[in-house]
């Protein structure tokens, strides 16, 4: 542990989750490059540091400047809102398998969406904006129907946003078995997740949000931490239970909505995320930071993966998802031996 | 007589629902039954559905009662059965009132088999992909309860069903990933996945019917054993109940029926769920009576599901599997609501 | 002069009354102990105290204003709590638990001072925790993880702590261990203590301020050497029995009757 007091600051660092959280931004930079020079037109690594220095010559500049950099930079940013919405999921749920499913909230996006693609017929927008909606509507009522009595409780939470998930998983099975061939294909394909395609209109809106979402959450981290440790315990040492937790709730699902809206749902960035860093790093601690890079890194490598082995465009979300598997079978075999 | 030996008030008015309750149920079923045989999209004179069953007369009617609504019928009564008591089993087995085969992620473990044998091993016969149906949702259950076991607190309702959220989450990752990549293969399995009792007919039930038989027969000869294991594993090995065993065998008739079910029906969620909790209501804990009542009531739900598919968007059709998520996912929350903190 | 005091509490889970017109004050510098049979309501009172539960009716206060109207930083840096139902995060250390105390004391620009460090220091000392520093916290024994529980609440360096039956779960040894250190807290560092215990004979023991009580009222309260009588735990608890100088503090010892005596 180390104490950086500068003046007027004083903060205490984890040595071991300050070297992961570095060790991150390299290898999230790293994979930036790789993939910014990958494409139909590959680029070598200096002429990507080239580039990005504003030495490079115009041909790579342009492909650079139009299509590579705000595809890697939504990846980025859109990995790293979902890691920290995860950890934040996971903190409040007390959960490792805590993620946006949870608040019905992935569910309701599809469902938004798909309304909007085989009902409305809608451009781009619109199915941001359909999908957004209908996340925030089921996050809401599911936070509603799971508030009683005595407040909100993590446990009932997640179940009410399992239940939820599981109606409009049905919602949504009927609008893709009504729709064309190519209308449910676009659907899927909207489903699970890519950064194809994605231009600077997709970078602006989502930087833009977690300028304001990430100092949120990061003000926030430390009622979370008072937060693991029970109600009781946090409300004895000062800290506003339930406005906490709805506030973080809040944060976390308006880090989700922003991500989803752009890319779609990508699976399983949010789920592991939090807790490939938090093994990494080993604190006890939610983890934003570690969490948001290394959501970060996971996208943005997923996608170099996936552009390299195929030569078909292949949506980031089929790589996460077959990660996400290969996680979970870790998950499996590591607690093995734990009962 | 001593004070032992005189039933309280209370216990003697349940014994009596409980006896009472069966052939009430049974009655139940075959009014339902005979609904689903005369009720379709179709609108058929009953005089015409009763001279279809007794006779094929070669008319159009008598065909579409004797090929598609008898088949269909029995199909879902098949179908409700075994996911009704593989319900009951997994509550029991888990100690968990949350259980379900399809919110704990076993039947998208049968489902994502079932896509892998047919889209890249080309098998189409029910007969043999019911097979990997099997191995899927035994594969899943074992995934799910393991995952859902790590920590201090183990298998709790939360951690089950975050655990099979998490599972089922997995393998639609994997079966979108297979089928994107083949339109034609996707445009087949978005249909199937729904949950449908539409063109399963009888060969279907020939061939997976076996195997829900002998799901359900292990089931019953469980039920004794359930009802030792249902204080605890302790208790359960101080009354002489074999815990490994029972696990064991009440694992494999889960993975009978769930897998069995889901290979005919496609994934249908929630009827494993409610039913167990209506038993319950009715007839106490007594896993016996329990299992009795589920056999009843499940097909119950799911034919009459059926139905109401068949009849609410008329002449078009509502997948039985959209029906029994609608209805059941608010029993779900509301159950949710009603259960204490400290039992989740 | 009291500065935690209540008066005309009544307290509730949604339909069920624990207490009505309830009225009570912590006298300061003494280790109160509030004693009953279960369900007397003396959880609930605690729970009052501790602003974790609102009242119906009547108020809670902390330095003559209503405890419910100050921020709530403000009154955790006056009014400690060792709550009972405590959830360790997964794989936190000792010494990170303990550190979690100090929140109050800290704010989004000031995390970490030269204070808060001392104070997790005196308080793991105090607690005899300060070796398990690095452990995790899941590992430890009951009796250690209770000690390091106690050590975060010091460290919140309260002059009022409440404690909801720390002696719960803990052996025999443990139990006498953790209130020794309470003990030591009130006489030497002169807080303001107040504890649920089930056991009535601890309670007479270190108690300087004893409260009985019985469906949701307190029917005596005082010194237990004045306050305890076998007429008044034949009230309280409903148990027959006698009464006696403990012979290692002189306190009174509850000595339950014998139903039957087994021939030697």
């Amino acid at each position: 542990m180390t104490a950086i007091a500068l003046r007027g600051l004083s903060l205490r660092v984890r040595r071991r989750s300050a070297a992961v959280c570095a060790a991150l931004v390299v290898a999230t930079f790293a994979a930036s490059v790789l993939s910014v020079g990958t494409g139909d037109f590959p680029l070598s690594v200096g002429e990507v540091l080239a580039v990005l220095a504003g030495q490079g010559d115009p041909a790579a500049t342009f492909i650079v400047e139009t299509l590579r950099l705000p595809r890697v930079l939504t990846a980025l940013l859109v990995g790293g809102a979902f890691g920290i919405a995860g950890a934040i999921f996971q903190s409040v749920s007390r959960n490792p398998l805590g993620s946006p499913d949870i608040i019905g909230f992935t569910m309701g996006s599809v469902t938004g969406a798909f309304v909007v693609i085989l009902w409305l017929d809608g451009t781009t927008f619109q199915i941001a904006l359909g999908a957004v909606c209908g996340g925030m509507v089921t996050a809401i009522a599911v936070y509603l129907l799971a508030l009683q009595g005595g407040g909100l409780q993590g446990y009932r939470l997640v179940l009410v946003g399992i239940g939820a998930s599981a109606m409009l998983l049905a919602v949504n099975d009927y609008l893709i078995t009504r729709a064309t061939r190519d209308d449910a294909f676009q659907a899927a394909h909207w489903m699970i997740g890519s950064v194809n395609g994605r231009g600077w209109e997709h970078v602006w809106p989502v930087a833009a949000a977690l300028a304001v979402l990430v100092p949120a959450a990061l003000m926030l981290a430390r009622p979370l931490a008072m937060l693991e440790l029970g109600d009781d315990a946090a409300r004895a040492l000062g800290v506003p239970a339930e406005r906490s937790r709805l506030a973080l709730v809040f944060v976390a699902v308006g880090l989700t909505a922003v991500a989803t809206a752009s890319t779609g749902p990508i699976a399983f960035v949010a789920l592991a995320a939090p807790q490939i860093a938090r093994r990494l790093t080993r604190a006890a601690a939610p983890g934003l930071v570690s969490a948001g890079l290394m959501g970060a890194l996971l996208l943005v490598a997923s996608d170099l993966i996936a552009q390299r082995l195929l030569s078909v465009d292949l949506p980031v979300g089929i790589m996460t998802g077959a990660l996400g598997g290969i996680y979970l079978g870790w998950l499996l075999f590591s607690g093995w031996g734990r009962t | 007589m001593s004070v032992l030996a005189t039933p309280v008030p209370a216990e003697r008015r349940r014994a009596l629902t409980r006896a009472a309750g069966l052939p009430i149920a049974a009655a139940a079923l075959v009014a339902v039954i005979l609904l689903s045989i005369a009720v379709g999209a179709k609108s058929i004179p009953i005089g015409d559905v009763i001279d279809g069953v007794l006779r094929d007369d070669g008319s159009e009617s008598a065909a579409i009662v004797r090929e598609l609504r008898v088949p269909r019928t029995l199909v879902g009564l098949a179908v409700g059965m075994s996911l009704g008591v593989a319900g009951a089993l997994m509550q029991a087995l888990t100690r968990n009132p949350l259980a379900d085969p399809g919110l704990l992620g076993i039947e998208a473990g049968a489902s994502a088999a079932v896509v892998v044998a047919i889209a890249w091993l080309g098998l189409s016969q029910p007969r043999a992909y019911v097979w990997f149906a099997f191995a899927g949702a035994a594969l899943a259950s074992v995934v799910v309860y393991v995952l859902g076991s790590r920590g201090r607190a183990g298998a709790t309702p939360v951690r089950l069903a975050l655990s099979g959220t998490a599972v089922a989450a997995a393998l639609t990752a994997f079966v979108y990933g297979v089928t994107l990549l083949d339109p034609e293969a996707f445009d087949e399995f978005r249909f199937w996945d729904v949950g449908s009792l539409v063109g399963r007919d009888l060969t279907i039930l020939r061939d997976v019917g076996p195997f829900l038989l002998a799901g359900l027969v292990l089931a019953v000869a469980l039920a004794r054993p359930l009802n030792a294991l249902a204080m605890g594993d302790d208790s359960g090995r101080a009354l002489g109940a074999h815990i490994g065993r029972t696990r064991a065998f009440g694992a494999l008739a889960i993975t009978l029926l769930c897998g069995g079910a889901t290979a005919v029906a496609g994934p249908i969620w929630f009827v494993g769920l409610a039913i167990p909790h209506l038993a319950r209501a009715i007839a106490g804990p007594d896993q016996r009576w329990v299992i009795a009542y589920s056999v009843l009531l499940a097909p119950i739900l799911l034919v009459g599901a059926d139905v109401v598919g068949r009849v609410i968007v008329r002449p078009g059709e509502l997948e039985v599997g959209i029906i029994t998520a609608l209805v059941g996912a608010p029993v779900f929350i509301a159950l949710v609501r009603r259960t204490r903190i400290a039992q989740l | 002069m009291t500065r935690l005091r209540a008066e005309e509490l009544e307290l509730a889970y949604d339909e069920r009354v624990v207490t009505e017109r309830l009225g009570i004050e912590i006298p300061d510098g003494s280790f109160t102990i509030i004693v009953g049979p279960n369900a007397c309501g003396k959880t609930t009172l605690l729970r009052a105290l501790a602003r974790l539960l609102k009242p119906r009716r009547g108020g809670v206060y902390l330095d003559g204003e209503l405890i419910t109207s100050q921020p709530s930083k403000e009154v955790a840096r006056r009014l400690g709590l060792l709550p009972q139902s405590a959830i360790a995060p997964d794989g936190i250390t000792a010494a990170d638990l303990v550190a979690r105390g100090r929140y109050p004391h800290q704010r989004l620009l000031r995390q970490w001072s030269r204070d808060d460090e001392r104070a997790v220091a005196e308080a793991m000392a105090a607690t005899g925790v300060s070796d398990l520093a690095n452990r995790i916290v899941d590992e430890l024994s009951g009796g250690q993880r209770q000690r390091v529980w106690l050590a975060m609440a010091l460290a919140q360096e309260t002059p009022i702590m409440l404690l909801d039956e720390p002696t719960t779960f803990l052996d025999i040894a443990h139990q006498v261990e953790v209130l020794d250190l309470c003990a030591d807290l009130h006489a030497e560092q002169g807080r303001t203590l107040v504890a649920v215990l089930h056991d009535l004979n601890h309670a007479c023991r270190y108690a300087t301020h004893l409260v009985a009580m019985r469906d949701g009222a307190i029917v005596a309260q005082g010194e237990p050497s004045d306050t305890v009588s076998a007429e008044l735990v034949e009230e309280v608890f409903g148990l027959p029995c006698r009464v006696i100088d403990d012979p290692e503090t002189g306190t009174p010892l509850v000595v339950p009757n014998a139903r039957r005596v087994r021939a030697p």
